[in-house]
């Protein structure tokens, strides 16, 4: 049986799904109901600095996108950081922490960037015998117009300096969180770094407009006729979430650095995915505000189902594999040669193949071979795109097949190469490196 | 004496008030908004869509389904009233399932088929509801075309005639417009006066006159027309009803199925329209089912559809014979009538043969089955009464009984068209009639305008 248990910067947890700081780990009654359900971790909700907690707006505070059957697939939230008073957090962290030994509890952390307010609100965290402190530089609204959250992790220097004040202020584990509204994220994480964070974890949530109420012409969610962006997450931002969680794992100056992975997390799938990419945990919050708790068990046996199935005895044994695997486009090998494959027995003849073919692409599929109709890749005109297969409703139906070495590529009349070349050494690259006389 | 289900003979009131309206509600109750959005989220948007093309009258379905799913049902109507403008009854009544259904890759691909047909009733009936009008008549063109029978056929042509800027005079036979649509449809299909609210719909474009107990070769004749009229549209559909050939089949409580349905249709008080306790109907198309499932809803104890041929060999549906089924009726094929009985002029059973494939030619055995029956319906089929077209002028080609049309529904006589039910070549539906109806006035619009 797998070894799903979990060691992040000498954190433990039985398994590597932590539940993110969000609404749902905002108190003790919350965190205690995903305890029980099986959730390995908690980040618990922001704690900002003592005094009058902050103020929610009382309208809506999500706003969503949704697919076929409206499935959520993005949510984006205005809701700040915790409005409950601070020193009743701190109770019921140390409270929980003493009930549930087990599991790990990071208490993430936004108070205004002067080193007196961190000196202030370490020791008292500290004091609950938490887990660690994540610190949140990724707040996209209302705290960041503050001079916090984003505005902090939008500014490497701020991030550099705010990360070593609380490694000089506290034993715990430092984990600092990063914005994705930046333009390289390899930036903030350097700085994280050479402030001497224990780990970043990403992303937190992307500037968004969900919607626009075509009635009123007012952004969505509408607070008596104005929105204002929020945080976007969910399934939708996985992708981004996923670049940036390897872009750091594979920038040589963050190398080895932990992450713990953040972004649309709802399958066991998708985790396994983030650590492959080099993630050393993961924390959900979306699929839970969703779904419910329940959702972490899916999530446990599949990826001990996975990880028993492939031999994968501990999480070592994937945790960034994939990372050297990720490398940029001009070292792709442009001798590699594949070709969409339909399996007529697997389609269904709905054509969307051809038409996102013929319309948008290479023209490269038919829709009726003598009178008949039937979905065929014309070998001569496939680049190998993968639009077909991106399109296709059926799951497998519509595959891409390497060409073997010697084989004929209809395309281009040329047999396929067994040489690796990739744009740095080809022809047509006015830069190519041609090898030494 | 036994009361109700069980009392002898043919009788009404064999049910609870209750009963009558529980069995005689929606067949297809209508999608909510809810249930809409989530059946149109199902819709693959397929290329060169299958369900389109098995449309006879070629709506664009995946576009209308779209329209549903993205919040707008008006423009999903008028996609669909486009090409078909007896949409909503169609909605209602199409077979569905040896249709657009049939062929949609759902049903290829997990044997559930996106309810297309519940979808564009679900639009439909938002415009309907608005009196959404989406034709404007064009400029008046001082043509005026005839058209006879304000069924399905009729309807359609005059509306697009209309459209086209003609006066439309409809003659129709029966005191209500709507054809099969009024009097030919079983009532759960068709509820809340429906066919009706669909001809009001249907003349609301303006141009449509429609005159009631006009009958062709009674009150008026072809020649009148062709000299009156600069056009002539003929959608009269079938008068006849083909005998069943047996002995004894003028005894009483031996009825035609159609009237039977069209009398069901028109009854303001279904307790009150009689049904036998053992009824045998006699047939394997739609007639049979509607009239055999009807009698069971009526409160009939024991129906029996007979049917001469196999069970692959039945006009009804799949699904057809599956809704006999559920509501108790029972199939029985490779029997053919002999004789009926009669006991004081009255129905009192009726005998069968049992029939073989005697190498393609079906026959009889000679073995017999006596069924007890009060009550039989006839339901072999109906055929085209030519006769009224011929009461003067010249006579009009007719191919197995039924009136010739070319490609454009053009008949043999100059200024003469014809579509639907009455012309050779149709599969007796009410959606091929709609198109039949609207292809043959753009013809009729062509020739018109031109010169």
């Amino acid at each position: 049986m797998a070894d799903i248990r979990n060691n992040f910067v000498g954190i433990k947890s039985p398994n590597p799904f932590w539940l993110a700081s969000a609404p749902p780990t905002d108190k003790a009654y919350n965190v205690i109901r995903a305890f029980k359900a099986g959730w390995g971790g908690v980040v618990w909700k922001t704690l900002g600095e003592e005094g009058p907690p902050v103020v929610n707006v009382n309208g809506p505070r999500y706003g969503a996108i949704w697919g076929a059957d409206r499935r959520l697939l993005g949510l984006n939230n205005i809701e700040l950081i915790t409005d409950r008073d601070l020193q009743v957090n701190l109770r019921e962290i140390k409270q929980v922490k003493k009930d549930w030994p087990d599991r790990a509890i990071v208490v993430s952390l936004m108070v205004p960037c002067v080193e007196e307010a961190w000196k202030a609100i370490l020791p008292v965290v500290e004091e609950t015998e938490a887990d660690g402190i994540e610190l949140n530089f990724g707040c996209p609204h209302g705290m960041s117009e503050r001079g916090m959250g984003a505005a902090v992790g939008q500014v490497p220097e701020y991030i550099e300096m705010v990360v070593r004040w609380c490694k000089q202020n506290t034993r715990m584990p430092v984990i600092t969180k990063l914005t994705p509204n930046i333009t390289d994220v390899r930036k903030p994480a350097r700085a994280a770094h050479a402030g001497g964070t224990d780990a970043v974890s990403l992303i937190n949530t992307i500037n968004s407009i969900t919607g626009v109420d075509l009635d009123s012409f007012a952004p969505q969610p509408t607070i008596d006729g104005k929105g204002s962006h929020g945080g976007y997450c969910g399934p939708a931002v996985k992708p981004i979430a996923m670049n940036m969680v390897a872009e750091i794992a594979r920038d040589p100056e963050t190398h080895g650095l932990p992450i713990s992975g953040i972004g649309g997390i709802t399958t066991w799938r998708d985790a396994a995915e983030f650590m492959a990419l080099g993630a050393g945990n993961v924390q959900v919050c979306t699929a839970a505000m969703t779904y419910g708790f329940k959702i972490v068990q899916e999530m446990i046996a599949g990826l001990e189902n996975w990880m028993d199935e492939k031999g994968h005895a501990s999480l070592d044994d994937i945790v960034g594999r994939a990372t050297p695997n990720v490398t940029d486009w001009q070292y792709l090998n442009l001798n590699y040669v594949a070709k969409a494959r339909i399996d007529q027995d697997a389609c269904i003849k709905c054509g969307r193949c051809h038409i996102a073919c013929e319309d948008t692409s290479h023209q490269a599929i038919t829709a009726m071979v003598d009178g008949v109709r039937h979905f065929e890749v014309i070998e001569a005109e496939c680049v190998g795109c993968n639009l077909c297969v991106n399109v296709c409703p059926v799951e497998n139906c519509i595959t891409m097949e390497p060409l073997a070495v010697g084989v004929m590529d209809q395309r281009t009349g040329k047999p396929v190469s067994p040489i690796y070349a990739n744009w740095t050494t080809h022809p047509n690259n006015p830069m190519a490196k041609v090898a030494a006389e | 004496m036994p009361e109700g289900q069980f009392r002898e003979g043919i009788a009404g009131g064999r049910l609870s008030a209750d009963q009558y309206a529980d069995n005689f509600s929606d067949l297809h109750p209508p999608l909510d908004h809810h249930e809409a959005l989530v059946e149109s989220d199902r819709c693959y948007f397929c290329y060169d869509a299958p369900c389109m093309n098995a449309c006879p009258t070629s709506i664009d379905i995946p576009l209308f389904i779209r329209q549903i799913s993205t919040g707008n049902p008006i423009g999903s109507a008028k996609t669909i009233f486009d090409q078909n403008i007896l949409g909503g009854m169609c909605a209602r009544v199409c077979p569905t399932e040896t249709l657009c259904e049939e062929v949609c890759v759902r049903e290829v691909a997990e044997g559930k088929p996106v309810q297309i047909g519940r979808l564009q009733r679900f639009a439909t009936d938002v415009a309907m509801g608005e009196n959404k009008q989406f034709y404007p008549r064009a400029e008046p063109t001082g043509k005026t075309v005839a058209v006879v029978g304000a069924g399905p056929a009729g309807l359609a042509a005059a509306h697009r005639l209309a459209r086209h800027g003609h006066d439309v005079t409809i003659l129709e036979a029966r005191p209500k417009a709507g054809g099969l649509n009024e009097y030919g449809i079983a009532a759960y299909k068709s509820v809340d006066n429906f066919a009706q609210a669909e001809v009001d719909y249907v003349t609301a474009i303006g141009g449509i006159d429609i005159q009631n107990g006009k009958a062709l070769g009674r009150d008026y004749q072809l020649s009148d027309l062709i000299r009156n009229y600069d056009a002539v549209f003929l959608g009269m559909g079938l008068g006849g009803v083909n005998a069943l050939r047996a002995d004894g089949e003028d005894a009483d409580g031996v009825i035609n199925a159609v009237e039977f349905i069209a009398e069901l249709r028109q009854a303001s008080d279904l307790s009150g329209l009689p049904v036998g306790r053992r009824v045998v109907v006699i047939g394997g198309g739609m007639t049979a089912i509607d009239a055999a499932v009807q009698s069971k809803l009526l409160g009939a104890e024991e129906v029996t559809i007979c049917y001469r041929r196999g069970q692959e060999h039945m006009n009804a549906s799949g699904f057809e014979q599956d809704l006999a089924a559920a509501n108790g009726v029972t199939i029985r094929h490779w029997l053919q009538p002999k004789r009926v009985i009669a006991d004081g002029g009255k129905v009192s059973a009726i005998e069968l043969e049992y029939t073989a494939m005697n190498g393609d030619k079906l026959a009889g055995t000679g073995e017999t089955l006596t069924l007890t029956a009060d009550q039989v319906f006839k339901a072999i089929g109906q055929s085209f009464v030519p006769a009224a077209l011929n009461g003067s002028g010249a006579s009009i080609d007719l191919e197995a009984g039924r009136i010739k049309v070319d490609a454009e529904g053009r008949t043999s006589l100059a200024k003469v068209w014809a579509g639907g039910d009455c012309i050779f070549g149709g599969d007796d539906l009410t959606v091929s009639a709609v198109a039949q109806g609207r292809d043959a006035a753009e013809s009729i619009n062509r020739s018109l305008t031109q010169g």
